[in-house]
């Protein structure tokens, strides 16, 4: 039974509560770090870190941290974790690191993190913590390198720095400066909805269909 | 396992001890990569040297740093083979960026001709702007001579702007511009020594 | 003069929101109405200039002397939260009305990007602490500025028939965008 809420912890971060998409968290590195797919993808799993690390400590000493001071005290964990993955990656993938730039320090006012600190990781335990991490992590690394592939596709016409057919003679610069930015996400974001829609108009109409099954072999005892 | 109480003394202690915790593991992740980062800042700065004296050098360039009086941010580079110096980089600046300050590496030849330039930094527009780092542009610059100040071709100079970037391709020049100045002003540099 | 082109840069040329992606949850979370817009672009104004100076110092006095830069992160963001914590209990004593206006906001402000985000830029580009607190204001109007043209919009919006998947964020985030474009018209002013 563990197993199967686990999968389904999993997974909520992915779709059905993604970070970017449905909760709308998070912008501003969304925003800010995808002008390509690589860009993207580092920053979300720099934030993973963060989060699956957070998430673990919190997890572990939350019976430790009296209720009123566990706003700071997450706060002072999760910027020790952010310190720690800046400074790792300033010294491991440099390149990356002058990518993302001012948006490493700033994954600590990135509110998924305290966010599942305050709602999840304080309340459960550690495995389900790490799983819980790194469903709303990789959700929102998925969500970015979404987003930065998008906007290096049709800004640059090259996907992961390998050059796309014509794409790359004529690329829309706008998608890779500040207005494309917001438009790419809000187009993507429309493109969730509608099929968000559409899966809860398939699930209401197999529900209805279930229970007319159901009523008809009541009725027809 | 019941959360401790919130009272002032439980509060504080466990406060403090996250803090410590916390400082230490920082300390100790610092201490391990700032070797790196320091080796990988000179590196940096090496190969920018390298890039714009053609010359082949054998001191550090980085480590006879010389800063003029009255230019804030600007460094001077002398590449020596033995006791000849067969040129000279300058770091510089221009703080007329489109999207703020652009930082260079120039180097120089004896009579304020230019040997090679490169960008260190910048946060131009990708695509316009930021076209400043192709070689296309700045491989103009190699052998021009900075005696009297370089300009575009808008402000009556010689220097071929880039398209939609005019105000780039000015601070580059200004760039430029200040890192010749810097060298005229500082005492006893010679750009470059004779070759023996 | 220099100070001048701080603050046009600041507020038009690279605002903060829609250049700099600072400050982007307020700006989509608040910016329904103009009334809200405006208290929460003022606390923004506060909270900034008060918290580019404390970490200014904090950096200057503390960090850089003692060799401990690499705590920049923690140390930056536990001022800002304390600094809001401080602020919400003095405006509470000393101006009920005042906190009442701005009261909801306060504790908002904390996780705003663009209050950490200011922060670091000015040290990170060496500012003293005098154009540091040109820059923070500077910043902060701007920020205020976009989200008031941004709330204006939002208001006329409310009253259009948008198409079912675009409606909320995915018209908002248009509507950014272009709002973005228009201002990049301001590139070259300075």
């Amino acid at each position: 039974m563990s197993d199967i809420s686990l999968k389904k912890e999993f997974l909520k971060g992915f779709i059905r509560e993604n970070p970017v998409f449905v909760l709308l968290l998070g912008m501003c590195p969304t925003l800010g770090v995808t002008s390509s797919a690589i860009n993207g993808l580092g920053m979300g799993l720099a934030t993973t870190a963060v989060l699956i690390g957070s998430n673990v400590v919190v997890a572990l000493v939350k019976d430790l941290i009296p209720d009123k001071v566990r706003i700071p005290a997450f706060i002072v964990i999760i910027a020790s974790f952010v310190t720690i993955i800046d400074l790792v990656m300033a010294a491991y993938v440099p390149a990356l690191h002058a990518q993302l730039g001012l948006f490493i320090p700033l994954i600590v006012v990135n509110c998924i993190i305290l966010g599942r600190a305050e709602a999840f990781a304080s309340k459960n335990r550690v495995l389900a913590s790490v799983v819980d991490g790194l469903g709303m992590g990789l959700g929102f690394a998925f969500a970015l390198t979404l987003l930065g592939s998008v906007r290096e596709i049709l800004g640059a016409g090259a996907i992961f720095g390998a050059p796309l057919p014509f794409l790359a003679e004529n690329p829309i610069l706008i998608f890779i400066m500040p207005p494309g930015a917001f438009i790419a996400l809000g187009f993507l974001i429309a493109v969730v909805n509608s099929l968000r829609e559409r899966a809860e108009q398939a699930a209401l109409q197999r529900a209805a269909r279930q229970h007319e099954v159901t009523v008809k072999a009541g009725s027809g005892a | 396992m019941k959360r401790l109480e919130s009272t002032l003394p439980n509060m504080f202690i466990v406060l403090t001890l996250i803090a410590l915790i916390s400082a230490a593991a920082l300390a100790g992740t610092y201490s391990v990569t700032k070797p790196i980062l320091d080796e990988q800042a000179r590196q940096r700065q090496i190969d920018a040297v390298t890039s714009v004296v053609p010359e082949p050098f054998d001191n550090a360039p980085t480590d006879e740093a010389i800063t003029v009086e009255g230019f804030k941010n600007v460094e001077i580079y002398p590449a020596r083979q033995g006791d000849v110096t067969v040129g000279t980089a300058v770091r510089s600046y221009s703080n007329d960026g489109y999207g703020g300050p652009v930082t260079i590496m120039v180097g120089f030849s004896a009579n304020g001709e230019i040997t090679g330039t490169a960008v260190l930094s910048h946060t131009e527009t990708p695509g316009l702007g930021a076209k400043m780092t192709d070689r296309a542009f700045q491989d103009q610059f190699n052998g021009m001579n900075v005696v009297g100040g370089l300009a575009v071709a808008k402000d009556g100079g010689d220097v071929d702007a880039i398209t939609a970037a005019t105000i780039t391709s000015r601070a580059f020049c200004d760039a430029i511009n200040r890192a010749w100045a810097a060298v005229e002003a500082a005492p006893a540099v010679e750009p470059a020594g004779e070759q023996l | 003069m220099e100070y001048l082109i701080i603050i046009i840069s600041a507020v038009l040329v690279n605002n903060i929101v829609l250049s700099q992606f600072l400050g982007i949850c307020p700006f989509l979370g608040v910016s329904g109405r103009l009334s809200t817009a405006v208290g929460m672009g003022m606390a923004v104004i506060f909270v900034m200039t008060m918290a580019t100076i404390a970490t200014h110092l904090i950096q200057n006095l503390i960090l850089v002397p003692l060799g401990l830069t690499f705590l920049q992160t923690v140390a930056f963001i536990l001022v800002i939260a304390s600094l809001v914590q401080l602020v919400e209990i003095v405006l509470k004593k000393v101006s009920p009305a005042l906190y009442q206006a701005l009261g909801v906001f306060l504790p908002l402000i904390t996780t705003n990007c663009a209050i950490l985000g200011v922060a670091i830029l000015v040290v990170g580009r060496e500012y003293t602490m005098a154009q540091g607190v040109v820059f923070a204001i500077g910043s902060s109007v701007g920020f205020l500025l976009a989200l008031y043209i941004f709330a204006g919009i939002r208001e006329k919006m409310a009253l259009l028939d948008i198409p079912k998947g675009m409606r909320g964020a995915p018209i908002s985030l248009v509507t950014a965008g272009l709002l973005a474009l228009a201002f990049g018209g301001f590139a070259g002013l300075v």
